[in-house]
């Protein structure tokens, strides 16, 4: 086959343009799921050696038993505060609330709002603030939660608990952090020049990212708290 | 139709315009595809000349050219630089170049990260790489297994070097695949529907989604490795109550997946070459697809079939037993389908057709000897043999690597514009051949008559002298071999015969357009209908059992006793190509330019580089916390972070290419959707 003698043209697609995407969708929207899909395998990983590691560790304090360390004598009391725990679970669904909130306001920032409802329901800065602050607000938890632990005596070297714990549970925080100050630029950007529906795309993908990091904390939540 | 889609035959664009920045910014996938290519043929020679070593310790017996410390860096550095630098990178230059050029788009989804896969790639493979020139090299096997790598038995900065690099080629590998299932499943041309696509970009599709879902596990694994060494968790704390199977199982999670993103490129490439060097269809596509997919999900069932010897227990050891059997049909299905591409068609005998037809062969033995390994009776008397390293040097060298080659010779002309040397070609195949045969199969006697892997020298009078002796010699012909190849692609990359739009009588859509594509691909984004769009219109007698469309995105289904059956060939004549009046004409004189064609190009960035590097500063600055000396490892890690979090921030506030023209006319979203 003589291979200059070539057809110029491939049947082009008349109309096609530049921006062409097979489904229709965004190329964000589908990168982000891909992304989240990963993340799945990321936190089984952590989840799954946790529960492997569950009653495995030679020395206490434990979870959910208290324990009296042999050589001192000193008593632990179980470890894990549900009824805290409980309480930043609460904060942290009620942010998914507010970043649902939040995109919609950003959405319909062009319709004409007159109640006061309506008004403060459309403020996409208020709720994007909420989102982060009830996120803020879950760390802050984290963080009484962390300190308290390690002064009752358990810390990331004590045990393969703390391990897993403080690993699995830091991973998850950090996630978070990741998401606020993700939230802060872009209630920055709204502050400057204002979240439109032209933005909904960006605002829609870091909701998706806040509400897979919520899900996962329901099941670390359920698994690592709430079943002995 | 005048359209200047796909101009026959222009001088090729060489590829040294715009200087070393132009390269350090680039977001072409071509381009990136290129520097991905000559990265890896360079750690190619690398992780070959580790092997060189070896295989000259061990030509005979009670040899101390190496100490056993430096032999194990060396195996531990061969294992790594060809699987991570060499193997994978391979795949990622073929993924670059072609699955936007198969599917009929103009780039990827996202350029500038796939920009920066490729320098975390460039960067992370130096940072396992170099250390051990100075003796101080990984040194706990590719595998890494805890604890023996926890700082209790491996105290050095060795590991640690392991565990970062590792880490760093990870988000290499995880940017990229994000990439490309976003790129694959949302940039298809019209009428590029999934059983359309070129089996390579099917086999790239499944790749990604291994990378993805395999990779976060030994994040995690690695995670935890680095915890422990660095801040004294107790992961891998045998004392602590740690199982000492929690490496293992986590690491061959992604392990044995990880085999299959090794291999089904190569499966790619080969049932690519095989359908153009027979003149025939590929045989059987729709079984071919779903057998990857197959391969895919079966991948993920098999892991423990690496841990029979550690005791698992009958259950455990039969279940992955028989789900490595099981594996083995999805895979024959393939072997066989290729016999059958070939099977009655008129076989040419190029390069790339040697090298297909040698995977064919190579991988069969090696598929063979790993069935073996599935009956877990067996296994305990291969494992930890050099048995086993036969059996995966026929499937990763035999298999993926001949499979890459293939590719190469056959996609070389596209990438560069230039063919490489036939003569040489066919002087590196058979030396390949034989080489890697007279080196590997001896391999699988020694290995039966005891010999362990990983050992530094060895006693004589066992019986092995000969089979080492002939194993040797096999490698060095294997590295003379590849330094051909190597001649071949720096002496040809330029000055090679010039390649026209489709040396080889191709089917596909990468063949409709010039050698090297001109940067935006296709003028107009083409409408596919048919899996072979080049031969409909060049050789449409080739095509006419293959199913047509007349327009490209409908389903024409032929009915079978009142039912809906799959889709119906169109008679050649009542094809769209020829009722556009498309067919053969006289080539223009040259490729148009994409501001000529009003075509936005991303714009020339160096913000991937920067955040790329300021992973590495980070990494380098934790290993940094661990060494006594003056550089304050803290400050450089924080040094790196700051570099990285600079980078990110000027690369997501800045567009990707210029506003054009028609932005305004069909909303914002599918512009915004290039912005990332």
């Amino acid at each position: 086959m003589d291979s200059f003698a070539m057809p110029d043209v491939i049947v082009p697609a008349a109309g096609v343009e530049h921006t062409y995407t097979t489904t229709g969708l965004p190329h964000r929207k589908i990168g982000i799921w891909a992304f989240i899909g990963s993340e799945c395998m990321l936190f089984a990983s952590l989840i799954s050696t946790y529960l492997i590691y569950k009653g495995r560790s030679v020395v206490g304090p434990f979870p959910h038993e208290a324990w009296t360390d042999p050589s001192t004598g000193h008593h632990f009391r179980a470890i894990l505060n549900i009824p805290v725990t409980s309480a930043s679970t609460f904060v942290l669904l009620m942010s998914s609330l507010a970043m649902v909130l939040a995109l919609a306001a950003v959405e319909n920032r062009d319709k004409p709002k007159v109640t006061m409802g309506e008004k403060i329901l459309g403020s996409s800065k208020l709720w994007l603030f909420m989102t982060a602050l009830l996120g803020t607000t879950f760390l802050g938890f984290q963080a009484f939660e962390f300190t308290s632990f390690v002064h009752e005596g358990v810390s990331i070297r004590t045990n393969l608990f703390g391990s897993s714990f403080f690993t699995l549970t830091g991973f998850h925080g950090a996630h978070v952090t990741a998401g606020v100050l993700w939230l802060c630029t872009m209630l920055a950007v709204d502050f400057k020049r204002g979240l439109g529906p032209k933005d909904a795309l960006n605002v829609d993908i870091m909701a998706l990212y806040w509400h897979f990091v919520d899900v996962v904390w329901i099941a670390i939540f359920t698994l690592v708290y709430l079943i002995r | 139709m005048a359209t200047l889609a796909a101009p026959a035959f222009a001088a090729p664009i060489e590829r040294s315009d715009g200087g070393f920045l132009s390269w350090l910014g680039t977001t072409d996938h071509k381009r990136i595809g290129y520097l991905y290519l000559f990265t890896a043929t360079g750690f190619l020679l690398w992780g070959g000349g580790e092997a060189m070593l070896m295989r000259w310790q061990l030509r005979a017996p009670n040899q101390h050219f190496l100490s056993a410390e430096q032999y194990n860096q060396l195996f531990t550095m061969h294992g790594t630089t060809m699987i991570f630098l060499v193997v994978m990178p391979l795949s990622a230059a073929f993924f670059n170049l072609l699955v936007p050029l198969q599917i009929g788009a103009r780039d990827v989804a996202f350029p500038r990260l796939n920009a920066f896969s490729y320098w975390v790639y460039l960067l992370g493979g130096l940072f396992i790489s170099v250390p051990i020139i100075f003796n101080a090299g990984p040194n706990g096997g590719w595998f890494g297994y805890a604890p023996l790598t926890t700082t209790t038995y491996s105290p050095g900065l060795n590991i640690d070097f392991w565990v970062a690099g590792l880490q760093i080629l990870g988000i290499s590998s995880l940017a990229a695949g994000f990439n490309f299932i976003t790129t694959i499943i949302n940039m298809r041309a019209p009428g590029m529907n999934l059983m359309r696509m070129p089996m390579f970009t099917w086999m790239a599709f499944v790749v990604q989604f291994l990378i993805v879902l395999a990779f976060p596990v030994i994040t995690i694994a690695l995670v935890f490795l680095l915890f422990d060494r660095f801040f004294g968790t107790n992961f891998y704390e045998i004392a602590a109550g740690a199982d000492p199977l929690l490496w293992q199982h986590l690491f061959w999670i992604f392990g044995h997946p990880e085999v299959y993103i090794l291999v089904l490129p190569a499966f790619g490439l080969v049932s690519e070459v095989l359908p153009t060097f027979s003149q025939k269809p590929l045989f059987g596509y729709p079984v071919m697809v779903y057998s990857g997919i197959l391969i895919g999900f079966l991948g993920f069932g098999v892991w423990a079939h690496h841990m029979f010897a550690v005791g698992m227990g009958p259950i455990a050891d039969t279940v992955f037993g028989v789900t490595t059997m099981l594996i083995a049909i999805p895979t024959g299905v393939k072997i066989f389908n290729w016999i059958f591409t070939m099977w009655g068609g008129s076989v040419r005998f190029t390069t790339a057709s040697m090298f297909a037809i040698g995977l064919v062969a190579m991988f069969t033995i090696g598929g063979i000897s790993g069935v073996m390994h599935s009956s877990p009776p067996a296994d305990l008397q291969q494992t930890d043999t050099y048995f086993v390293v036969a059996h995966f040097h026929y499937v990763l060298f035999g298999g993926s690597l001949m499979g890459l080659f293939a590719g190469i010779y056959y996609y070389y002309p596209k990438l560069t514009g230039h063919l490489l040397d036939e003569g040489l070609g066919k002087w590196h195949f058979w030396l390949n051949l034989i080489g890697s045969n007279l080196a590997f199969f001896p391999m699988h006697f020694s290995g039966l008559l005891g010999m362990p892997r990983r050992i530094y020298t060895y006693d004589a009078n066992q019986g092995w002298d000969t089979f080492n002796l002939l194993s040797s010699i096999g490698a060095f012909i294997v590295g003379f071999a590849t330094l051909i190849l190597v001649y071949n692609m720096l002496v040809n990359r330029k000055r090679g015969r010039l390649a026209g739009n489709n040396p080889w009588g191709a089917g596909t859509l990468e063949w409709s357009i010039p050698s090297p594509p001109p940067v935006y691909n296709f003028a107009e984004i083409p409408r596919v209908t048919s899996r072979y769009p080049v031969w409909d219109l060049t050789a449409p007698e080739l095509t006419a059992a293959v199913p047509h469309t007349l327009r490209g995105d409908e389903m024409v289904t032929a009915q079978v006793g009142g039912v809906s059956a799959g889709q119906m060939s169109v008679p050649a004549d009542r094809r769209p190509a020829a009722a556009a009046g498309a067919g053969l004409h006289a080539p223009p004189a040259r490729v148009p330019s994409a501001e000529e064609l009003g075509i936005p190009i991303p714009y020339t960035t160096t913000k991937p580089f920067f955040t790329a590097l300021g992973i590495i500063v980070m990494f380098g600055g934790l290993l940094l916390t661990r060494m006594e000396n003056k550089i304050p490892g803290w400050a450089v890690l924080a040094l790196g972070a700051a570099t990285l979090v600079g980078g990110l921030y000027w690369w997501l506030t800045s567009p990707l290419e210029p506003e054009h023209e028609h932005a305004g006319a069909h909303g914002a979203a599918p512009h915004h959707a290039h912005a990332h």
